[in-house]
């Protein structure tokens, strides 16, 4: 029996499950760590049952009821425990519906990242409880104390109970809106272990693991949905290159010099059909058109036969679908290896005309990187310099410090 | 004439207090509204969740944006108020959506304390 890994693969579901029977998110978890205990201790002599799960569910929920009536007794003595829960037999073992639409972890995810809930609290919520995570293990991927996630935690659930945020998938109308919530969730804390906002470490795997194992879930509980594919796609295809971009010295390896040799093949294969099958499902959405950019990427043996002009008219398409700076950045990008780093320096110079991007450091990286191409050493040191001071994370710093002292040398021969 | 009384203080502060001393705080209450309702002069009045319970809701495009936490600014102020009846948190917000004001300023929507579930 190999009890920790049914945690991490059950936890999420036993708990959905139970939380739906008790209506309670902190009784549910209490019991459902119960429930766990309690096979450890038997199920090594008695051995491990037929259904895990359900068994598993019905101790959890025995145990719930019995922590109600008890509370009952205390707070109302006197009162008639029988008449809590009435209706509820904990004798009778739970019973799974069939399907997957009745998997009580689409309520629990939905709920989870509800928009009355602020967004780190519902990332927060989401590894709780549908990753199994431990306020610790959450606290130390965000790099907060334990205590402040304690509380970020403590305080979403006390919102769910008492501004009463209902436990359940919400209507079709809604459901689109509901749903990019539930897909940006997961997607940040990829995000977050996949290019650490601060510190050390560019990638953490264990949050992008984390990520892929609720992208997953995601796709298999709306299987006819074209954005949790799409999502999923783009998080594989990231991931397939997680090896190739941080060098020996810690420092970040741009896409063109990377090893391409280092990238997950099977996590390129996996991306590449899905984001197919996300595209013919739905049309161009945000999460596959972003996947399908990312799949040209993988797809190109070298790194000189990247189809940027297929790159630059995805983002064009991506443009349409969702305005936004970073991409405008991105799709200059593209531009310029498809059409010259001139015309991409022009779409750099409109974004920053309108104001924007003012502190992102990426946007004088990219203007350094193009005026580097174009041999303007001088303006290319200082959007180098410039882009150090924003930059917080410490590959991504090594790695513009050794562009920066690359062209100053190609200015000091070339002034001289 | 009728007059909203709202209630300001610092949650932190009563939840530092202990058991009996927040008893005693509710004790109070209890008299206060007696004597207004034996006076006459009480219309209604609720307890509401702290302030971590508070969800804003704006409508931007004809669409009902929520958000987490209280109303903040301090350019709008107190306009009116509804307290309605609504089986969750989906529908007391969708019926917030519905109100005019939602549309250029903002409605926070704030749980009230149910004394018999506690």
């Amino acid at each position: 029996m190999d009890l920790e890994r049914i945690y991490k693969e059950e936890s999420g579901r036993v708990l959905a499950t139970v939380i739906g029977l008790v209506g309670d998110f902190d009784l549910a978890e209490d019991a459902v760590q119960e429930a766990f205990a309690s096979a450890l201790e038997r199920w090594p002599s008695e051995g491990t049952p037929q259904s895990p799960r359900a068994w598993l569910v019905t101790t959890a929920r025995n145990r719930a009821f019995d922590r109600l009536r008890r509370r009952a007794r205390v707070e109302k003595p006197g009162g008639d425990p029988e008449s809590l829960a009435s209706g509820q037999e904990p004798s009778v073992p739970f019973e799974e519906p069939a399907g997957p639409e009745l998997d009580d972890r689409l309520r629990l995810i939905f709920t989870c990242c509800h928009p009355a809930l602020a967004t780190d609290a519902q990332v927060a919520l989401t590894l709780r409880t549908l990753g199994g995570l431990s306020t610790e293990e959450i606290a130390r991927a965000f790099l907060v104390p334990v205590a402040t996630m304690a509380q970020r935690l403590v305080r979403a659930k006390r919102k769910i109970r008492d501004a009463r945020i209902p436990y359940r998938v919400p209507e079709e109308r809604d459901l689109r809106e509901r749903l990019d919530a539930v897909l940006l969730a997961v997607y940040l804390v990829f995000t977050e272990g996949y290019a650490a906002t601060f510190g050390e470490a560019m990638v953490r795997r264990e949050l992008c693991a984390e990520a892929i194992r609720l992208g997953r879930l995601l796709v298999e509980l709306m299987p006819r949905r074209a954005e949790p594919a799409g999502l999923l796609a783009l998080m594989l295809l990231h991931d397939s290159r997680r090896d190739a971009r941080v060098g020996a010295d810690g420092a970040l390896v741009p896409l063109e010099e990377q090893d391409r040799a280092l990238w997950d093949r099977d996590e390129i294969r996996e991306g590449a059909a899905l984001v197919e099958a996300s595209l013919r499902a739905g049309g161009p959405g945000v999460y596959p058109l972003q996947a399908a950019i990312a799949a040209l990427h993988a797809q190109a043996v070298r790194a000189e036969d990247t189809d940027w002009t297929q790159i630059a008219l995805l983002y064009d398409v991506l443009l349409g679908v969702h305005p936004s700076p970073v991409i405008e950045l991105n799709r200059a990008a593209a531009v310029a290896m498809a059409r010259g780093p001139e015309e991409g320096l022009r779409l750099l110079d409109a974004i920053a005309a309108r104001g924007e991007l003012p502190e992102y450091h990426l946007f004088p990286a990219a203007r350094a990187d193009l005026l580097r191409r174009l041999a303007r050493w001088e303006e290319s040191a200082a959007a180098y310099a410039r882009a150090l001071a924003l930059a917080e994370n410490e590959a991504e710093r090594r790695y513009l410090t050794r562009r920066l002292a690359q062209v100053r040398r190609a200015a000091r021969v070339g002034g001289s | 004439m009728q007059y909203l009384l709202l209630i300001y203080g610092r949650e932190a502060d009563f939840d530092g207090l202990s058991q009996a001393e927040q008893g005693k705080v509710f004790g109070e209450y209890m008299a206060f509204t007696e004597s207004i309702q034996k006076s006459g002069n009480y219309v209604g009045g609720e307890a509401l969740h702290p302030v971590a319970t508070a969800t804003t809701v704006r409508v931007k495009d004809g669409k009902k944006v929520t958000t987490d936490g209280p109303f903040a600014e301090t350019r709008e102020q107190l306009g009116g108020f509804y307290l309605v009846n609504a089986k969750d948190l989906d529908e007391a917000t969708d019926i917030a959506a519905r109100i005019p004001g939602a549309s250029h300023g903002c409605i926070e929507v704030r749980p009230t304390v149910d004394f018999s579930q506690t």
